[in-house]
């Protein structure tokens, strides 16, 4: 932020995020949160962990009780697991989309690398003393790991996910995941660090309200870096 | 440490975050209160609905006539094993063998009734493999019985109907496509564990689907019928799946 104050108020508009990843991105964002809402309420119902603990259910999605009950006699599940089946196909079109278009665009090679173990130590010990340069468009080594990170947890929560939907046809999946009853504890925490994730890049957009400007509009007024983005 | 190092303006800066903060943590709330209720709108359940018929077809495509739901061996089957339906076990029907007659109908060539003895003389195949409930648990079990595919032909059936249906006798219904009901893992058990089948696990058989989720295994079966119409069942009709393939 000090850089981008330091700038001259006629600063340039630079385009930070084309328009096909912000559409992604947003995509992304309602398909996960839709998996991670009726999700929780398919937990409620067999939790894959042996612990008591469940997911307060005003915080899961699937309608209301009563309304089902009343008008399905139904107990509440099968709307939970129709949004999580409608939601799933979203987000793998929409991640494969991702992941494609970013390695095709060099997207993920020009912003996501390089990626070096001294560079995290590095990035992560500033961050941790809060003295972490940040400038838009430019993501130090710690965001690099977690982008990576997140893009990797979200390829096993899909295939895991796959694996215990699908244990009898695709069963060397499931083989894969430690057999149906493993598969759903690895589902469980795929879930646990996309969340989070989000928490963090939450956090990091309440701390630097420029970056969902950017996500939204594309680009800030201000130059986030001279070496990134084209001129308007 | 203070702030000022990073911000040239702390207070525009605060103001400008706490107003951020503040409508982000509104947006939350509102989406929290209305995410209960957003899936009573007609809307939002026609396209659950559509999207669930999809899901119906693309589970169609994935099912495999011939590859086999995977096996276990004799010592991972559960002992204790679960007793599972939408009234409590004392309610479940205790049907008598003596009486007992299958009753058949809808696009089969000879309708006459079974009786339990006319199963158990047709050639019996056993399996060991995974129960998988739609709720998520599951349990390993070893079911026996002749396959749902040689008492179809036996019948004539008409094998290039879409549905086989079946009526139980607590109330209970439910309908497969054909191409599992030609699987050679769907079987009629007439046993559970190398014994008679429990009237708790649907004695006189329960059809067991291994390549299906556990409510797409009816129990208590009277009837049997072959059709080209949907007929839907018990649970699919309360908004599961239909298909319900694993």
């Amino acid at each position: 932020m000090t850089a981008d104050a330091r700038e001259p108020a006629a600063a340039r508009a630079v385009l930070l995020h084309p328009l096909s990843r912000r559409i992604m991105h947003w995509i992304n964002a309602l398909a996960i949160i839709v998996m991670i809402g009726s999700g929780w309420r398919i937990y409620n119902y067999y939790p894959a962990l042996p612990i008591d603990f469940g997911f307060p259910n005003y915080l899961t999605l699937g309608g209301d009780f009563t309304v089902t009950e009343a008008l399905d006699d139904e107990d509440g599940l099968a709307n939970a697991l129709a949004w999580h089946f409608a939601a799933m196909w979203v987000l793998v079109i929409n991640f494969l989309a991702f992941v494609i278009v970013g390695f095709a665009s060099g997207h993920f090679r020009r912003d996501f690398l390089p990626v070096t173990p001294r560079g995290f130590v590095q990035d992560l010990w500033a961050a941790l003393r809060f003295k972490l340069d940040h400038s838009l468009g430019e993501y130090n080594t710690v965001q690099k790991v977690l982008y990576w990170g997140v893009l990797g947890v979200i390829l096993v929560t899909i295939l895991s996910g796959l694996s215990i939907w699908k244990p009898a046809q695709l069963h060397e999946l499931t083989w894969l995941f430690g057999g149906y009853e493993f598969a759903r504890v690895v589902h469980f925490f795929g879930m646990a660090a996309i969340v989070g994730f989000l928490c963090i890049h939450v956090a990091l957009t309440i701390l630097v309200p420029k970056t969902l400007v950017a996500m939204v509009l594309g680009r800030v007024s201000a130059a986030p870096h001279p070496s990134k983005g084209k001129a308007k | 440490m203070t702030r000022r190092g990073l911000e040239p303006s702390p207070l525009v800066g605060d103001v400008e975050r706490r107003l951020f903060l503040r409508q982000t943590l509104s947006l939350g709330a509102l989406t929290l209160l209305t995410g209960c209720d957003i899936s009573d709108q007609d809307g939002v359940q026609k396209v659950l609905h559509a999207m669930s018929r999809w899901n119906d077809r693309a589970q169609a495509f994935l099912f495999q006539r011939q590859a086999l739901a995977p096996t276990f061996a004799e010592s991972d089957v559960v002992h204790n094993f679960r007793y599972n339906a939408f009234y409590p076990a004392v309610d479940a029907p205790q049907l008598s063998g003596a009486d007992y007659h299958l009753q058949l109908s809808g696009l089969i060539a000879d309708k006459r009734p079974w009786t339990i003895e006319q199963l158990y003389a047709l050639p019996q195949e056993s399996q060991i493999t995974r129960h998988v409930c739609v709720e998520g648990w599951s349990m390993i079990g070893k079911w026996s019985g002749p396959r749902l595919s040689e008492f179809l032909h036996r019948v004539g059936a008409d094998l290039t109907a879409k549905y086989v249906g079946f009526q139980c006798a607590d109330g209970y219904s439910g309908s497969i496509d054909m191409a599992s009901a030609l699987h050679p893992q769907t079987i009629m058990a007439v046993k559970f564990a190398d014994e008679t089948l429990p009237s708790k696990f649907g004695y006189p058989f329960k059809v067991r689907i291994p390549t299906k989720l556990g409510y797409k295994n009816p129990k208590w079966v009277t009837t049997i019928f072959v059709t080209n119409r949907m007929p839907g069942g018990f649970w699919e009709d309360r908004g599961y799946n239909w298909f319900g393939g694993s």
